[in-house]
Order: structure tokens, then sequence, then C-alpha cells
């Protein structure tokens, strides 16, 4: 326990531990606020959008869908599968933060974010010993410094978004930000085969009426991912066999 | 142009779903584990569904007026590239910096 004297140490500990992520939230948030106000929405729409929803890459989503003019209900079903890995962050806190009183969960629960997440996660692996209310501490001091500059930023971008002119091609933002996310995270042939599957599926059936090609093309993805990673186990069993 | 009550909506609906996924085990089903089928497929749902948004996107731009545009898919490229090497906030100035200088350079569409 001499690591964690006090859980507001324990606070500033994760405040502090997640400080680099401001170099990749800074950019990202104003990129929506820029994109929002582009897609002819206003600052209120922006700011509500960004504060109920705060998760990035779904917001994207159903800005670039609505946009599209596709159906609101393929525009919430496409963003809500892009949140869906925020189940898995969930059914990985509940040992270590699962003994939190209900309405500290729920906000817990609100402010979960891809990077704190990440950062949280790895402190409770490594340290073990953490006391629980200091591992809730920390968890809020890692949002404590993330939201606030989403949000800002958010605004800033969407204030600043009317100045930029349309020379700036500022559309190609959308598919550049998808792309930077989507590239780290091909970390195995399974997960190069689902985006390859994925892209190809979108292309060929671009001509569905109501973006209904992009959710086909989404779930073929994960099946061709999922089979893939099946098919590479039964081989490596084999092999070991 | 997005329409105001599509997008109220879409934004609420999407506030109120992902607050339940993010609440889901934490709050409601707590130390239940996911079905090993449901976090095998999981585990793909970002490298399936930003490819599938993104490719249309790259190929047929809006602002080209779905014409092809070599240069925006050099500058895609660029990003899934540099991406893959050095991370998300290098990639976004990669493609965008691609495209900004092969616009200058070439006179584009």
């Amino acid at each position: 326990m001499t690591q964690h004297p006090t859980a507001a140490r324990a606070f500033w500990k994760g405040y502090l531990d997640c400080a680099p992520f401001i170099l990749i939230v800074v950019p990202y948030s104003m990129l929506f606020g820029v994109v929002a106000r582009d897609a002819g929405l206003d600052l209120v729409q922006t700011m509500t959008m960004t504060v109920v929803v705060i998760a990035g890459a779904s917001q994207f989503t159903a800005v670039a869908l609505l946009q599209d003019q596709a159906p609101v209900f393929i525009a919430l079903l496409a963003a809500l599968v892009v949140n869906l890995r925020m189940a898995m962050y969930s059914a990985a806190l509940v040992p270590y933060v699962g003994h939190a009183r209900f309405s500290t969960r729920a906000l817990m629960a609100y402010l979960m974010v891809d990077q704190a997440f990440a950062v949280a996660v790895r402190t409770y692996e490594d340290h073990p010993d953490m006391p629980p209310a200091h591992r809730v501490a920390y968890y809020f001091g890692c949002m404590a410094l993330i939201c606030p500059f989403w949000y800002g930023c958010t605004f800033l971008g969407a204030v600043i978004g009317e100045a930029i002119p349309a020379s700036l091609s500022l559309d190609f933002a959308v598919p550049v930000c998808f792309i930077a996310l989507t590239a780290p995270l091909l970390r195995s042939a399974p997960h190069i085969f689902a985006a390859f599957i994925a892209a190809s599926m979108a292309l060929l059936f671009a001509w569905l009426p109501w973006s209904v090609g992009l959710i086909v093309a989404a779930l073929s993805g994960l099946v061709a991912g999922a089979q893939a990673e099946l098919f590479l186990r039964r081989r490596s069993a084999r092999g070991a066999a | 142009m997005i329409d105001t009550a599509d997008f109220w909506l879409v934004t609420v609906l999407l506030g109120i779903g992902t607050f339940v996924i993010r609440f889901s085990f934490l709050g409601i089903l707590g130390g239940r584990s996911l079905p090993d089928w449901a976090q095998l497929h999981l585990k793909y749902v970002g490298v399936s569904v930003f490819p599938a948004l993104v490719a249309p996107l790259v190929m047929w731009p809006e602002a080209t007026g779905g014409a092809i545009d070599p240069v925006r898919i050099i500058a895609a490229l660029a990003a899934f590239l540099i991406g893959l090497r050095f991370g998300v906030i290098w990639s976004i100035f990669a493609g965008m910096g691609t495209l900004y200088a092969l616009q200058f350079f070439l006179p584009g569409p």
C-alpha cells in the first residue's frame, strides 16, 4: 500500500498517467468540432452530441452517415456497432471497480473512453495490491484529464471551423481519421483479413440503398476475422498434436 | 445538410445506447462474462466498421461528385502506411499533408 498512501494521490497519479493522450485528444476532438460544423450542425447540436455521447469514433460515424443522407436507423446502428467494443471494457473493469456504489459506477460508465480505459486497466494489472478505493480514484483521475479536453477542444473546433475555407478539403478529414484509427489495430493476420474483407464488401455493395452496404460489409468483416482466427487456432492445434 | 429531427433522434438514441453498452457489465450484468463467440467477434469490430466506412468515401468522394480522385487515394494510402508504423496522430498528419501537397502541385479536379 505504500505506493498509494491516499486516494487523492491515486487520483493525481491517474491524471498524470493520462497526460500523453492529450496529444491525441486535442486534435481529434477539434476535428470533430470542425467536421460537425462542416456537415451543417450548429454549435448547440455539436456540443450536445459531444457531451451526450462522448465517443469520438461513433460521433464521426453518425455525422458522416447522416450527411450522406443515410436513414436514421442505419446511422444509429452503425454508430452503436462502433461502440460495442466498450462492452468489453465494461466487463474488464468489473473485477477492479465493481465494488463501487451504483451511482459511482454509472458515472464511471458515462466517462469510459478508450485511452483512459487502457491506462487504468494496465495500472490495475501492474499493481494488484492497489486498494479498491484508490482504483476508483485513479479511474476518475484519468477521466478528469481527458474529458475537459474532449469537450473544450470540440467547442474550439466548432467555433474556428466556421473560418476554415472549403479549399482545405476537410471532407477528407473524416476518412483519414478512420484510417488513422484502423491502422494501429491491424495487429494480426485475422485483423488484416477482416479489414480487407470489410473494405472490399463495402465497395462491392455500395450500390445498395440506405447505406445497407455498410452494415453488410461490417458484418462480413467481423465474421471473416473471427473465422480466420478460428482457422489459425485449429491449424496450430493440429501442428502441435 | 443534416435534417434537424434526424440529428436529435440519432443523438439521443446514440447517447442512451452508448451508455447502456458502457454500463452493461459494470452496472447491470456484474461479474458475468461475455460468451466466447461474442468476445471473438467483438475483437474485429474496429477493423471491420472503419474500413467499411472509409473505402467508399475514399473511392467516390462527395467533394468530387463521386468521381475517382487519384490524389485522395494516394493520400489515403499515405495515412494508412504511416498509421501502421507511427500511430493515430502521425497518420492524420500524413493523410492531410499528402492531400494538400498533391493538390498544391497537381492542378486537381
